[in-house]
């Protein structure tokens, strides 16, 4: 049999660092066309569905930016957590729990209106997400817990959570029993920014504005190294005075409040009530493009947009081909697994070896 | 409460328990040699429906189990490939596997959701299934029932009384000595996570063809997730994952019932409580620093890269 043997480079490869996420989206495709051709499809009209049609027209455009808002906005926040080795993959439940705690005013106020409830809204999307982070960020700093499960284990609460509001005290008087809010009145609606060609809001003004603040702390001021550091080795950043317990609430308060905010604006502008399901994914999709932007804010807006791509060409593909539009899922799977293999190669050198000729046995 | 809503309180814990138990058995296995496998969850949605697919393929539910544990297998062996030997990030590619697997099994399962699924029918034991009592709770289970016991002496037994397990333990606590004195750490990892995939893979089957025999999309639930709770909770010591499963097994169940006699809890609230649960067994065991310590696989989560 071959074996795959890793020498490791004396530094880091500059190349494979800038092309390994290319890398990864070639064999993606190659996947995927693989793929494709076992269903008995056309590769080539399959991945055409998939990943050129939703760019020739101008509407599915806006829908890109509005799938890719949610991601870029979660996915940020993650860098940080990841970088600083705290595991939140609960992203998807501080994105209910935002959307939650945003929606108290048009839900329950729905008389209170003018120019103050959307930035009120906002601020307590922020806030609930922040809140709902800091459960695990809390138990991991003062218990010891591990922070992927029970990061993890609130997403389920959050989501039932949401479920009971809105098939209980939530529910629209008004709605037939539908198990949704009632609509959010005009003063609650995030804006659109070119009503004119589609429906995108300015829900992606404020993830660039996010990945732009995230990457200039990252890469310019001395918290981005207290990060880096007490990632990559806490023992250093204890040495350098920093502290990991603060660093755990920090990561977990910044991506946390970040998720709350994707909630509110997916819920604000782009389905205008709260339902039991708002999000297909969106928490654990960002984790593969925090991983496809290298954890880089600036990568991340643009592995952000394809991986909006991809939920586009799953619909694509499913009108046009007749594929089920889970095939996104799968897409998606691959993806971060050709991500992390690709990313090996900038550590390390990989040898493929030849089986070794067969060995002398020692006589019985 | 009757003795007969009693009996079958305590017959559907088992049922409840089983998938936990045999997931979190092999789990425990794998991180026992050094390897932390986030991806139990997708592996057991893999065994769920490739069971529930070729049990409607063959006619069979034993080839559905047959099928299940093997595509379970082969499934961790793409995390086997990347993170030991491409040495990528163990918890970034155990999440990767879990992704893909909802993917995959989604996509692959939409063409069985409402087919009636085939049950994995229960194994009465002659002679001991008539005992009062415990006749019916230990001897009249499903298969995949005696199998989940039978697999929790033998990990024991595996760990601790063989040679094989020894050398399982010491790649996990030291995979650099282990290295140093000629074990393959690599070859034995590979080994212990394609286990763990076959566990969790026979523990996807007992969900669709025993718990609920039928395919619903993302049927595992989260179950994947609380196995990986319990080999913390149970500190990496077999006996005890058979006592947290059961625990489990219980909470669920309790819940269930607790629904059908129309307790006046919302139903999401009673839903909630297995994952709530979880965190609160996860900040009693992790607050009892000196425990979790002294049995923790000292190179749980560490690549390894043998220096040549």
């Amino acid at each position: 049999m071959m074996r795959v043997e890793l020498v490791r480079r004396s530094q880091h490869s500059a190349l494979f660092s800038a092309v390994s996420p290319l890398i990864a989206l070639a064999i993606t495709a190659l996947i995927g066309a693989i793929m494709f051709a076992a269903l008995g499809k056309s590769p080539v009209a399959a991945l055409h569905a998939y990943f050129i049609e939703p760019l020739t027209e101008i509407w599915s455009i806006h829908e890109l930016l509005i799938k890719a808002t949610p991601l870029i906005l979660i996915a940020v926040g993650l860098s940080i957590c990841f970088l600083s080795n705290n595991w939140n993959i609960g992203a998807e439940g501080q994105f209910v729990m935002g959307a939650i705690a945003g929606s108290v005013l048009p839900v329950l106020y729905p008389g209170l209106t003018g120019p103050l409830v959307l930035p009120v809204m906002l601020v307590m999307g922020l806030a609930g997400g922040a809140a709902w982070a800091t459960i695990p960020a809390f138990l991991k700093a003062r218990f010891g817990t591990n922070e992927i499960l029970s990061s993890l284990m609130l997403v389920y609460v959050a989501q039932l959570f949401l479920d009971w509001l809105v098939r209980g005290p939530w529910r629209n008087p008004e709605g037939f029993n539908f198990p949704e809010t009632r609509s959010f009145h005009a003063d609650a609606i995030l804006p659109e920014m070119f009503s004119a060609s589609g429906r995108a809001h300015y829900g992606f003004v404020f993830a660039i504005l996010a990945a732009l603040v995230v990457w200039f702390v990252l890469s310019r001021t001395l918290k981005g190294y207290e990060i880096r550091v007490l990632g990559e080795s806490p023992r250093a950043g204890r040495f350098a005075g920093f502290s990991a317990r603060r660093m755990v609430f920090f990561a977990f308060i910044v991506s946390g409040a970040l998720a709350g905010l994707a909630g509110i604006v997916e819920v604000s502008g782009a389905i205008g009530q709260l339902r039991p399901t708002i999000s297909p994914g969106y928490g654990f999709t960002a984790i593969i493009v925090a991983f496809l932007g290298r954890l880089n804010p600036l990568g991340i807006v643009a592995a952000g947009l394809i991986l909006a791509l991809s939920y586009l060409g799953g619909e694509a593909a499913q009108i046009s081909l007749g594929v089920s539009d889970k095939v996104a899922n799968v897409f998606q799977g691959v993806l971060l697994f050709s991500v992390l293999a690709a990313d090996t190669l900038i550590r390390y050198r990989v040898r493929i070896v030849r089986p070794a000729p067969a060995r002398l046995e020692p006589a019985q | 409460m009757s003795p007969e809503i009693i009996q079958a309180i305590v017959l559907t814990t088992a049922t409840a328990a089983t998938p936990l138990l045999i997931a979190a058995l092999g789990e425990l296995v794998v991180e026992r040699s050094g390897v932390l496998n986030l991806g139990v969850e997708g592996m057991m949605i893999i065994g769920a429906v490739t069971g529930f697919g070729a049990a409607q393929l063959f006619g069979s539910p034993w080839m559905g189990v047959f099928a299940a544990i093997v595509c379970g297998a082969l499934f961790s062996l793409l995390f086997a490939f990347l993170t030991l030997s491409l040495a990528t990030n163990q918890v970034a590619t155990g999440l990767s596997l879990t992704l893909l697997g909802l993917g995959v099994a989604g996509m692959a399962g939409e063409q069985f959701v409402g087919l009636p699924g085939i049950k994995l029918q229960p194994i009465a034991v002659p002679g001991l299934s008539e005992l009062p009592v415990i006749g019916p709770l230990l001897f009249a289970q499903d298969p995949i029932f005696y199998m989940s016991i039978l697999l929790a002496i033998g990990v024991w037994w595996f760990i601790f009384r063989t040679r094989a397990g020894l050398t399982l333990r010491a790649v996990g606590d030291n995979h650099g000595s282990a290295h140093a004195l000629g074990i393959n750490v690599l070859r034995m990892r590979y080994l212990a996570v394609m286990f763990g995939g076959a566990c969790a893979g026979l523990a996807g089957a007992h969900l669709s063809l025993v718990y609920t025999p039928q395919w619903v999309e993302n049927m595992t639930a989260g179950r994947g997730w609380i196995a990986l709770a319990l080999v913390v909770f149970a500190s990496w010591l077999p006996w005890r994952v058979v006592v947290g499963a059961y625990l489990f097994g219980a909470v669920t169940i309790a819940q269930f019932h607790a629904q059908a006699q129309g307790v006046a809890i919302p139903s999401q609230f009673l839903s909630a409580l297995p994952y709530l649960a979880t965190i609160v067994v996860l900040v009693l065991i992790s607050s009892n620093r000196r425990m979790t310590m002294r049995n923790t696989p000292a190179s749980l989560g560490k690549p390894f890269v043998p220096e040549r």
